[in-house]
């Protein structure tokens, strides 16, 4: 398919704006480029069609299951965009006057109110833009605190083996020294390992729980005990918290602050990658030290304010405001009954795949039931079959299904972790199990059918090697 | 209540007895009663109708003013419908990041169309697929400039007071040093930018137009930073590049900034995006994803993210940021907002933001106490003073449906893009004209 | 596999040549197989540390990034400017594409012998 680019016809364009109707401004000759920028010139005809075939070519969520695991592709309500483009909102200057803004302040405040409220915490910033920004904002608190005491000494963050890769990321860019904690046989934190690792140089612990396993950790108040215990903080990474909502808070499991991902618990849009927005929550003792600004209430006017011992910015302005408008509209439809029946029919949707699954292919540690993921273990088919889950994801494709996450997490060798979500239904699930099973058949009856997946896709498997080594990363405009 | 769920009850409890469980509650057993969560004080929920009204009453409570001569980090900008009927697209905006390329081609080439788009504006040869916003895009530059043996920055005072805030607690926390190179004269100080470069930190960064909208010196800056062995990073207005010499022409070595002018709305401070891009031998050091053109299994062109083993899911405690979700839509956006315009567009779009930048300043100037701060050359941000309490002036003013220049130390900090034409700007001349005489009647 | 007789192994599958105390360190032909097709290599900079047991240099694949460990304690003399440019010569020819050149050597990792090298090797096949 043409590049934008290889569209563009001289001459061709557009008229959006009406030419300049003051006198134009004067530069010095050698402040101005020597040439124009190589834009497409383009009729707007071209320009729609162009992407009409692109998003042709792009699986959404309404284009078929997307059971991406640790991603929670659920569906995104329409409403909600709609909201958070009224020009009540789309329209506001971020630095227009509070008492012009006080609609958007109040969204900032009640947003957090919710959330806190959801994860046991006392208060929350909106201005991580995505997860790992939350990350590295809450492992900021983490410094922080412990500088405030005067105790240079906790250096180390322990990150279980199974954790995403931005925990370490994070810990690396807040400062940190990343300590890897094992993982036991159930997925779950070693508690033995946890007592060894965690002492006088420990600054935190960082935890995704439900872990990467699909698994709640039995153990978790005891987890959080021996943190503290030592002198640490606990830091809950909400990637799944989709799971839980309603049921279970952070908070009460000992955890101290927290990051959510507005794009996957709270049905906000990924947009290809992004925009997402990463809250970051903590307990009241950690609230001096979130970044600046917040919104507060008073005589019921909203206000923002710089806390005491802020750590500063992480981002310009507020955080990704549209974002938390859709949060905002989610929350207060679901409300406290929508909440918890969201994260428990995720659960059960999880738990029904992996039953109708169970029997042919091996779970990684969740026989007795996982939340709202679980991962499948291919080795034995690998070892029977000589195919590979990277084939199995492949094969899934031409049935116009979105792979589970493939080869993650790493403590699972050949590992494909399905997180169907709670907006799915019984008879999706039903097709999806079957085709697991008949590409199950396939492997063991027609093994090249999927090494050569996929074949009903707009491309076949790319050449990432070439990519990568003779990297090509923008148009050449040559003819 | 609203609920996206699809299985009725019945199917629930159908499901639940394949399970061989009676309850939901039977779901949570691993959870230990005391995190259990007993009460959960939240309103109840509401309709679909009920929720957006809700909603809708929050959106009725902010002014949207009609006229906006504000900037300071922020643009209100025409954007063409067809961008957001474009980018509204669900398949678009629902997509998870593209790490399947067979079923992701739409995705992944609109970014390589973007990576492209931004080389073009800034004169670089490598862009990546966005960051946060252009706060983080700058910090993100420092990072890629650390060395083992060669650390530090050195930061214009001119840059917007954001960005720097952002750079200062990403910098403190990675242990790299950060020094502020001082004004003269709302620009760069070259005698302080000679002395502060024996230091010999590792990069310099420097914003023109910078937050006073001046145009920076940029050249004797980048070249005095290569000559004292450190790199230069240039952020820049994308809109300006429509017109004005490209980072790549000053030989800067990263270019940063932000994106939002790009047909992103203001959004109340966002999405926005950082764009990011370098010169051929930095290209591996770019933080994020990146897109890039390779063959697949029948022979034909298409594009996959590339570079990954420098991302924070492979190279994990080892990676130079932890980056993962990005602006990946807003980039869509800004590319095709500048499809749209093309290179004709977008230069009518840079000069009339400067035509009427320069018309409101010289207008101001006819009127007492609103002349430049001073005489540097600028794009479409300038400063004036401002001869009563600059705070009841823009009151006044924004009771009017004005939204005027945003009040800083030293004055008044201006803004004019292409929607502010001629006789908004004399609306806005008259506006103050009768503020003036108001407050010299009292 | 190929464990060319007169070099000197590492347990982290590196390969070393001592001449004139000029130590040369590569990957070897078992490394380059587990790692599969190397699309990079980040090389240390000349004159930098190296310290026997350290990350000296690291390649990378296309989903996994691997520490090239140094063998020896000295300084970098010398690194091989074509890799980055060309990393499948490590795949090619893992006893040509050498990664540096290590002098001032003031301590060695254990060293293996090549027999000693093609046991190991064995023993992580198992």
């Amino acid at each position: 398919m043409k590049l934008l680019f290889e569209r563009s016809r001289p001459g061709r364009g557009m008229e959006y704006l009406p030419p300049c109707d003051t006198p134009a401004a004067d530069f010095a000759p050698d402040a101005l480029r020597a040439a124009p920028p190589r834009l497409p010139e383009l009729s707007e005809v071209d320009l729609d069609r162009h992407y009409t075939e692109l998003a042709r070519q792009t699986h959404g969520v309404n284009d078929g299951f997307y059971p991406l695991g640790s991603c929670t592709m659920k569906y995104n309500p329409r409403v909600n965009e709609a909201l958070a483009a009224l020009p009540g909102f789309a329209e506001l200057h971020p630095l227009q006057p509070a008492g012009t803004a006080q609609g958007a302040l109040e969204v900032l405040y009640r947003a957090e109110k919710l959330l806190c409220e959801i994860t046991g915490m006392a208060g929350m910033t909106m201005q991580p833009a995505a997860g790992a920004h939350g990350e590295y904002t809450g492992l900021l608190l983490i410094r922080r605190y412990h500088q405030s005491r005067g105790d240079a000494a906790r250096t180390k963050i322990l990150v279980p083996d199974s954790a995403h890769g931005t925990n370490p990321a994070s810990a690396a860019m807040a400062g940190f020294t990343v300590v890897a904690v094992p993982s036991n046989a159930r997925g779950g934190v070693d508690l033995d390992a946890l007592r060894a690792a965690a002492g006088p140089d420990t600054a935190g612990l960082m935890l995704t729980n439900p872990n990467t396993l699909g698994l709640f950790d039995p153990n978790i108040l005891e987890i959080t005990r021996i943190v503290h215990e030592a002198g640490g903080l606990c830091y809950y990474d909400g990637a799944n918290l989709n799971a839980i909502m309603g049921h279970a808070r952070p908070g009460d499991m000992g955890f101290d602050c927290v990051h959510l991902n507005l794009h996957k618990t709270f049905s906000t849009p990924h947009g290809g990658g992004g925009p997402g927005s990463g809250p970051v929550g903590c307990k009241a003792f950690l609230e001096q030290f979130l970044p600046a600004p917040r919104v507060r209430c008073a005589d019921g006017a909203y206000r923002f304010f710089t806390p005491e011992h802020s750590l500063g910015r992480v981002r310009s302005f507020y955080g990704n405001f549209a974002v938390v408008v859709r949060a905002l509209a989610y929350m207060l439809a679901l409300g406290r009954q929508g909440i918890p029946e969201a994260a428990e029919n995720a659960v059960l949707n999880a738990n029904y795949l992996m039953h109708r699954l169970a029997g042919t292919y091996d779970m990684a540690c969740c026989e007795a039931g996982c939340m709202h993921e679980f991962v499948m273990d291919l080795s034995r088919l690998k070892a029977e079959t000589g195919v590979t889950a990277m084939d199995v994801a492949k094969r899934l494709l031409d049935f116009g299904i979105h792979p589970p996450t493939m080869y993650f997490p790493l403590i699972v060798h050949e590992a494909l972790m399905a997180e169907p979500t709670e907006t799915e239904s019984r008879e999706t699930l039903d097709a999806a199990a079957d085709l697991f099973l008949q590409i199950w058949d396939e492997a063991h009856t027609d093994p090249e059918i999927l090494h050569t997946a996929p074949h009903n896709t707009p491309i076949g498997r790319p050449d990432e090697v070439s990519a990568a080594r003779r990297p090509v990363v923008r148009y050449a405009f040559e003819s | 209540m609203a609920s996206y769920v699809p299985s009725a009850p019945a199917e629930r409890r159908a499901m639940l007895e394949t399970l061989g469980l009676h309850s939901m509650a039977d779901l949570y057993r691993a959870v230990p009663p005391a995190a259990r969560v007993t009460t959960l004080d939240l309103p109840a929920g509401k309709s679909e109708l009920e929720a957006a009204e809700e909603i809708g009453a929050m959106a009725g409570k902010n002014t949207v003013f009609g006229s906006v001569f504000r900037g300071a980090g922020a643009y209100k900008h025409y954007i063409p419908a067809v961008v957001k009927a474009i980018t509204g697209s669900e398949s678009f905006v629902t997509a998870y990041t593209p790490y399947q390329a067979e079923i992701s081609q739409g995705v992944l080439q609109s970014i390589f169309e973007y990576q492209t788009q931004i080389c073009e504006l800034t004169g670089m040869d490598a862009a990546n697929a966005s960051v946060y916003d252009g706060a983080t895009a700058a910090a993100e530059a420092v990072f890629m400039c650390q060395e083992r043996r060669h650390t530090g920055v050195l930061a214009a005072a001119t840059a917007a007071p954001q960005v720097l805030e952002v750079m200062r607690t990403y910098c403190e926390s990675r242990g790299v040093p950060f020094a502020l190179l001082p004004a003269k004269d709302y620009a760069v100080d070259p005698a302080a930018l000679e002395e502060l470069l024996k230091a010999g930190p590792a990069c310099v960064f420097v914003q023109s137009p910078n937050y006073y909208g001046v145009l920076e010196d940029v050249q004797p800056i980048v070249d005095a930073a290569h000559a004292a062995g450190a790199r230069a990073i240039l952020s820049v207005n994308p809109i300006s590049l429509g017109l004005l010499k490209t980072p790549g022409e000053y030989g800067a070595d990263i270019a940063v900034g932000e994106g939002q002018p790009l047909g992103l709305p203001m959004s109340f401070g966002g999405p926005y995006l950082g764009f990011m891009a370098c010169k051929q031998p930095l290209m591996r050091k770019l933080p994020g994803r990146i897109v890039g053109q390779t063959t697949d299994s029948r022979g034909s062109r298409c594009f996959v993210l590339t570079l990954q083993a420098r991302e924070q899911h492979i190279r994990r405690e080892k990676a130079s940021s932890n980056i993962c979700s990005n602006e990946a839509l807003c980039a869509m956006t800004a590319s095709v907002y500048l499809a749209a315009m093309g290179p004709g567009g977008l230069r009518r779009a840079a000069e009339s933001c400067a035509g009427h930048a320069h018309y409101l300043a010289a207008e101001l100037g006819k009127l007492p106490g609103f002349g430049l701060k001073t005489g540097k050359p600028f794009f479409h941000e300038f400063l004036t003073g401002c001869p009563v309490d600059p705070e009841l002036l823009c009151r006044k003013l924004e009771a009017r449906g004005i939204l005027p220049g945003l009040p800083v130390e030293g004055g008044i900090l201006w803004c004019c893009t292409e929607l502010n034409r001629k006789p908004q700007i004399d609306a806005l001349i008259a506006a103050i004209r009768e503020v003036l005489q108001d407050e010299t009647a009292v | 596999m190929n464990i060319p007789a007169e070099l000197k192994y590492t347990k982290s599958h590196e390969w070393v040549k001592e001449e004139d105390g000029v130590y040369t360190v590569g990957l070897t032909d078992y490394a380059q197989k587990e790692l599969g097709d190397i699309v990079f290599i980040n090389l240390p900079a000349e004159g930098d540390e190296a310290v026997a047991g350290g990350a000296l240099a690291d390649v990378e694949s296309v989903k996994a990034v691997s520490d090239v460990f140094s063998p020896v304690t000295g300084t970098v003399a010398e690194v091989n400017e074509e890799l980055p440019d060309e990393p499948q010569q490590i795949n090619q020819a893992p006893y040509d594409a050498w990664i540096a050149k290590i002098t001032d050597v003031t301590g060695t990792e254990e060293l293996l012998s090549a027999e000693e090298y093609a046991a190991l090797c064995e023993t992580a096949k198992e």
